[in-house]
């Protein structure tokens, strides 16, 4: 029996406290979806304070901002990003590319190779990885594994450097380089794309590997046969989230890398030193003051939130897709 | 399904698989040494790391000194032998990471509980696709974000709660995910047994699915914890250093970890005193961070629902 309104009658004992139950229930949706939309404003807010303030700053650059690599924020202002594009680009792909191959092969161990005693613990081991925080990354790298680090880069150098990426630059000794901050960005990120790739593998079917087995394929041919090919979208949009990470890793880089002086050549080694966006940003943030030169900085942001972004989407994206792939 | 496949033993020897050359065998046992190399190589910055930061930072955290004297008294450049406490910078990581769990933290639970209990239909996709934009966001546009809103926009003057605004939104995203992955694994049996009893949807959720995986919740805090405690590039654009301990949240200057290694670390080449300061710091850093981590990841797997 059913009242106004689709409202239950006479099946409780007691109908007030299925109003109160009622209106709870209002409350507590609305608390949770306010919740909600607060997380898709707070994207929003993001996105609008940071155009909002990048745009006068950028009507008063003198210089184009997409094209040019000079830095200057006192009026009369002329800055451009390509410089710190370039080395945040190149050290992030430089990260991804070490870390790829090192985050499948450890997946793989850590699903198919190690023996059962040893694959959680292991899995740990290579999460706590992930919770040292970036400063002391940035410590380690500045100030123990870059002078080590030095005479292996001159070996290289001495190689090698007849390819652009590995030619010689003689303003930056030390080994405080592009190559090292890959390198230690690529340890940063190894954590979270691991851990993608050991969820994807894992999921690989059963039946696949046994048949594979039981055909006499190898252990290697069983991996890549029935094993590499369920976790390819995976793989991918883990190194997306990585490079994601790599782009927009400040403090680390910051302590690494040594700038350069202002007006140096342009070259495409990767010996040479500079600043990613982030690392600009802070290493500049005591210099900050409301302003148009703030502007210049948060335009500088905002290219940076755009590609972490746009990485972020696609992987998103890859995630998804293969989802309704496989239901 | 894995033991399985581990207990068939590999037929390795050549007469029993006539069909399988040398050469495949060979390879792949190539690829068995090389999978074991890559996590071999991988413990090795673990391992070089956890060396360096606790043989060179260990010594200045046994002092006393250490935990109940901060900074005061010490020169501009750093260069005083006597005073090398870190209670300010402690007692600061610790509050700003307080505060921003007490913000973060609430608002992260209820996301979850939106996408997982009534979130449907386009609204909960934008919801979820956000979280995952939010996570992928870059500290110090986080940062940059507080600083346009706060200084730029409202005029105001920074106070160490800014830095833990700039830290909440790095911590819903983290604490959002592992709430709701916890939610989800709440058996449906649960709730459809409480509303079999009348019991209506609000008072479900917060009498029986929350309580039947708050400690995963907690591990998830604590894992948000640990993340935020760990950041700096933030602390440099809105959270300005102080010498002196301060304990309130929202007038002068305060003081964290990450932020005395920064101020310190200039003078490091030629002031052993200084680099004693930034080792410990580094140190008594890692040493939190890890152990709110560890702490975590125990409750988790103890109090886990055997399923």
């Amino acid at each position: 029996m059913v009242g106004r309104a689709g409202e239950p009658v006479g099946l409780g004992p007691d109908r007030r406290a299925a109003a109160r139950g009622r209106r709870g229930d209002r409350l507590f949706h609305g608390a949770a979806a306010t919740a909600g939309v607060l997380v898709v404003l707070i994207v929003v807010l993001i996105t609008v304070f940071l155009v909002v303030h990048a745009v006068p700053a950028l009507l008063h650059d003198q210089a184009n901002f997409l094209t040019s690599r000079s830095w200057d924020v006192s009026v009369p202002m002329s800055f451009g990003i390509l410089q710190l594009l370039w080395t945040t680009v190149a050290t992030s792909v430089l990260a991804l590319a070490i870390a790829l191959p090192f985050s499948v092969g450890i997946a793989l161990f850590l699903t198919h190779y190690a023996p059962p005693w040893l694959s959680r613990p292991a899995a740990v081991l290579i999460d706590l990885l992930a919770a040292v925080p970036s400063i002391v990354y940035g410590l380690w790298g500045a100030y123990i594994v870059a002078p080590k680090f030095a005479p292996i880069q001159d070996g290289i150098q001495h190689l090698l450097g007849w390819i652009p990426l590995f030619g010689g630059v003689s303003a930056i000794s030390g080994g405080t380089t592009m190559l090292l901050v890959g390198i230690v960005l690529a340890i940063m990120v190894l954590p979270i794309m691991t851990a993608i790739n050991r969820e994807v593998l894992a999921k690989a079917p059963a039946a696949q590997q046994e048949a594979a087995l039981a055909i006499g394929a190898t252990k290697w041919e069983m991996v890549r046969t029935a094993v590499l090919p369920y976790g390819r979208a995976g793989i991918i949009s883990g190194a997306m989230l990585g490079l994601g990470r790599a782009l927009g890793e400040t403090i680390a880089v910051m302590f690494i890398l040594s700038a350069l002086p202002q007006g140096s050549a342009w070259t495409w080694s990767l010996f040479n030193g500079g600043e990613t966006f982030a690392s600009k940003i802070a290493s500049d943030a005591a210099e900050l003051t409301p302003g148009l030169g703030t502007g210049a900085y948060i335009a500088a942001g905002l290219v940076l939130f755009l590609l972490t972004f746009v990485v972020n989407a696609v992987a998103r994206l890859i995630i998804d897709g293969k989802k309704d792939f496989s239901e | 399904m894995s033991t399985l496949l581990r207990a068939a033993p590999a037929p390795r020897t050549t007469a029993l698989a006539p069909g399988r050359s040398r050469g495949r065998t060979l390879r792949s046992s190539a690829a068995t040494a090389l999978i074991w190399l890559a996590f071999a190589i991988a413990l090795v910055p673990l391992v070089w790391i956890m060396w360096t930061v606790l043989s060179r930072g260990l010594p200045s955290m046994l002092h006393l000194t250490w935990w109940n004297k901060d900074q005061s008294g010490v020169g501009p450049a750093g260069f005083d032998h006597q005073v090398r406490g870190a209670r300010h910078a402690i007692v600061g990581t610790l509050l700003m990471a307080a505060l921003t769990s007490l913000i973060a933290v609430p608002i992260a639970i209820l996301t979850a509980i939106y996408l997982v209990e009534y979130g449907r239909g386009r609204i909960a996709r934008i919801v979820s696709f956000m979280v995952d934009i939010l996570s992928g966001v870059p500290s110090i546009v986080a940062a940059l974000f507080i600083y346009a809103v706060w200084v730029t926009t409202f005029k105001l003057t920074l106070v160490p709660a800014c830095a833990s605004l700039a830290l909440v939104l790095l911590m819903i995203p983290v604490v959002t995910r592992s709430a709701e992955e916890m939610l989800r694994l709440v058996p449906n049996e649960l709730r459809e047994a409480a509303y079999a009893l009348g019991v209506p949807k609000w008072k479900t959720i917060l009498r029986v699915v929350l309580p039947s995986c708050m400690s995963g919740i907690v591990t998830g805090g604590l894992l948000g914890f640990a993340r935020v405690a760990g950041e700096t590039a933030p602390l440099l654009l809105v959270a300005s250093y102080t010498q002196f301990l301060n304990q309130n949240m929202f007038s002068g200057s305060m003081a964290a970890l990450p932020t005395l290694i920064n101020t310190n670390v200039q003078f490091m080449s030629s002031d052993p005193i200084s680099a004693d300061r930034v080792w410990g710091a580094a140190c008594t850093l890692i040493v939190l961070v890890l152990a709110i981590n560890l702490a975590g990841r125990l409750l988790g797997h103890l109090t886990r629902v055997k399923s």
